[in-house]
């Protein structure tokens, strides 16, 4: 009797130590990387929100105190911020439409055995790896009014980056061009993943390519699908170094991202309270849509 | 019937990826001279090497390049140093800390620099660390950390638990084991990671040009950045070379790990 009424607790006991050893050893062993995270960017993050509710400059001995929503208020009258996030939201929804769709039908290009494949596949990797300031270069050099080929090929003679109807076009190429490796790679990574089975029983069911595609590639493709074109619109509306290289903002703030809008406004003028009020509000807009687009994914997947 | 057409659309992929490089390397092999005509042709009617030898003639090119070296090779090694033994925790022992690591992953994508940017900026001011190599030092391994653990946390999920466990069994203490046979099994996952992180340092402008002001400090992406005055088409050719030399390094360590990273980005797409 004693016996079995000791026991339990006994074991209960002894298994307890080993897992609270092992908690320790975790913390031990998660502190070097911790400690750069906690003090170089969640803590900043964190107070990066709050100096959002204050009227901080960028001045060294400048104090600043505790505004509430003023910037807010600036902010939503201020017709440079109405505009950068229209330009961003062009930017940012063309780009990974257009990524995807490109990329979409280089991967299905990939996926099949086709001679110049490997060619391609190693093309299709470069922008990968290049530094953005570099691509943003290249294609100033692309869109050059006198030097570039774009006039050239077109037998055109226009300033594609300071002219106001053609410049956001002109970016949003680069954008597809910088972006279409990665969300390639992803979505032929996928393709490869998809049981060739299916394909079999498609093909005995007398499905045609178009069928095979529609109801076969499509649907085992979706969550690939879906990750990918929401980590590039993330990416895409806080995209800043390709298009600050490639023209600045400009012509007349035509191509001034919401991070350009929000570093002119830190950086330049020194309003680090008005331009973190800015970086809320661009994060409430990106969750806002991300989180409106995968309810809307999951809510299909499950009817 | 369904082949000459893909074949066609493969070749639109090949001249739309390659036409730009294509014409960054003809601008780097062209004279001034031939930049200044109007009627820019593909290939250099004078091809000549005297861009890149510009381009280091250059005092502030070579020098930036070596500071960009310096930061690179020190945020990649501190990162891995910092890493591995969290990874090794997330890894292995799957709790609350290793949930909330893989959460933090997967938020430090989301958040738009500017909120951290500015707050990061006002602590190295105070730590003196603004203007600084060793600034931006801290900064490209705090932002390269999040996927360098995740990439890390993957392989050491690869080497079997069982190995480890064996190596004690037959005697090895724990720090034994993992040192004599989960660390050689580890390495090529580490090499990856060290390469990864390089290019990210290496590639890395918006957090240079916040941190770094005086040109005796910048950075290459910085200096290349600045290159392009308003001086007209003349000075062209050298960036169009320095450009393609500063792309050298990356797209050389990126050919070593992309499969690599297709998988680690792979497992991180279908999770997230």
């Amino acid at each position: 009797m004693t016996v079995t009424a000791t026991r339990p607790p006994k074991a209960a006991h002894a298994r307890s130590r080993p897992r609270s050893r092992q908690g320790r050893e975790t913390l031990v062993l998660m502190l070097p990387a911790l400690v750069p995270v906690l003090l170089f960017s969640v803590g900043p993050l964190v107070y990066g929100m709050a100096l959002a509710f204050t009227d901080a400059r960028a001045g060294r001995k400048v104090t600043y105190s505790f505004v509430g929503l003023e910037n807010f208020a600036n902010l939503f009258q201020d017709p440079d911020f109405w505009s950068s996030i229209v330009v961003g939201l062009i930017w940012a929804v063309s780009v990974t439409v257009l990524t995807f769709l490109l990329g979409l039908g280089l991967a299905l290009l990939l996926n099949e055995k086709l001679r110049l494949r490997g060619l391609a596949r190693v093309l299709a990797v470069v922008p990968w790896a290049m530094p953005p300031v570099v691509i943003g270069l290249m294609w100033r050099l692309v869109y050059h009014a006198d030097a570039g080929i774009l006039n050239g090929i077109l037998g055109t003679d226009i300033d594609w980056l300071a002219d106001f109807t053609f410049v956001l076009p002109a970016i949003i190429v680069m954008g597809v061009w910088a972006g279409m490796p990665q969300t390639t790679v992803v979505l032929l990574a996928g393709l490869q993943n998809i049981p060739a089975e299916l394909y079999e029983a498609g093909k005995i069911d007398g499905a045609a390519t178009w069928q095979r595609f529609r109801n076969i590639t499509l649907p085992q493709l979706k969550p690939v699908i879906v990750a990918i074109t929401s980590l590039d619109f993330v990416w895409n509306f806080n995209q800043f170094s390709l298009v600050y290289v490639l023209t600045n903002g400009g012509p007349g703030g035509r191509t001034r991202l919401p991070m350009l809008f929000a570093y002119e406004q830190a950086f330049r003028y020194g309003f680090f309270g008005y331009a973190a009020s800015l970086g809320v509000a661009i994060m409430i807009v990106v969750l806002g849509l991300l989180g409106v687009y995968l309810w809307r994914q999951m809510r299909e997947a499950s009817s | 019937m369904k082949r000459p057409l893909q074949y066609a659309a493969l070749a639109v992929y090949v001249v739309f990826l390659a036409f730009p490089l294509v014409w960054l390397l003809s601008t780097s092999l062209k004279t001034p001279r031939e930049m200044a005509s109007t009627d820019p042709s593909w290939i250099p009617h004078d091809p000549t090497l005297a861009n890149f030898a510009d381009a280091f003639a250059e005092q502030d090119l070579v020098g930036a390049g070596l500071r960009s070296l310096g930061v690179a090779v020190a945020s990649a090694v501190l990162t891995v140093v910092l890493a591995l033994p969290a990874a090794y925790a997330m890894a292995r022992h799957r709790g609350l800390m290793s949930r909330m690591a893989t959460g933090w992953v997967l938020v430090s994508q989301v958040f738009p620099f500017i909120l951290i940017i500015i707050p990061l900026f006002m602590v190295l001011r105070n730590l003196e660390l603004t203007n600084t190599l060793a600034g931006l030092v801290v900064v490209h391994i705090t932002f390269t950390l999040p996927f360098a653990l995740w990439m890390l946390q993957g392989y050491v999920r690869a080497v079997p638990r069982e190995l480890e466990e064996a190596a004690s069994v037959d005697g090895a203490g724990r720090v034994r084991a993992i040192v004599s046979v989960v660390a050689p099994l580890l390495a090529p996952g580490v090499v990856a990671t060290l390469l990864f992180s390089f290019i990210s340092s290496w590639n890395e402008f918006l957090f240079a040009l916040v941190v770094l002001k005086s040109p005796d400090v910048m950075t290459l992406p910085l200096m290349l950045a600045r290159f392009t005055g308003p001086e007209g088409v003349a000075r062209l050719g050298p960036l169009a070379a320095a450009s393609l030399m500063a792309t050298i390094p990356s797209l050389i360590f990126f050919a070593i790990i992309q499969r690599r990273l297709k998988s680690g980005l792979m497992a991180g797409a279908v999770k997230g």
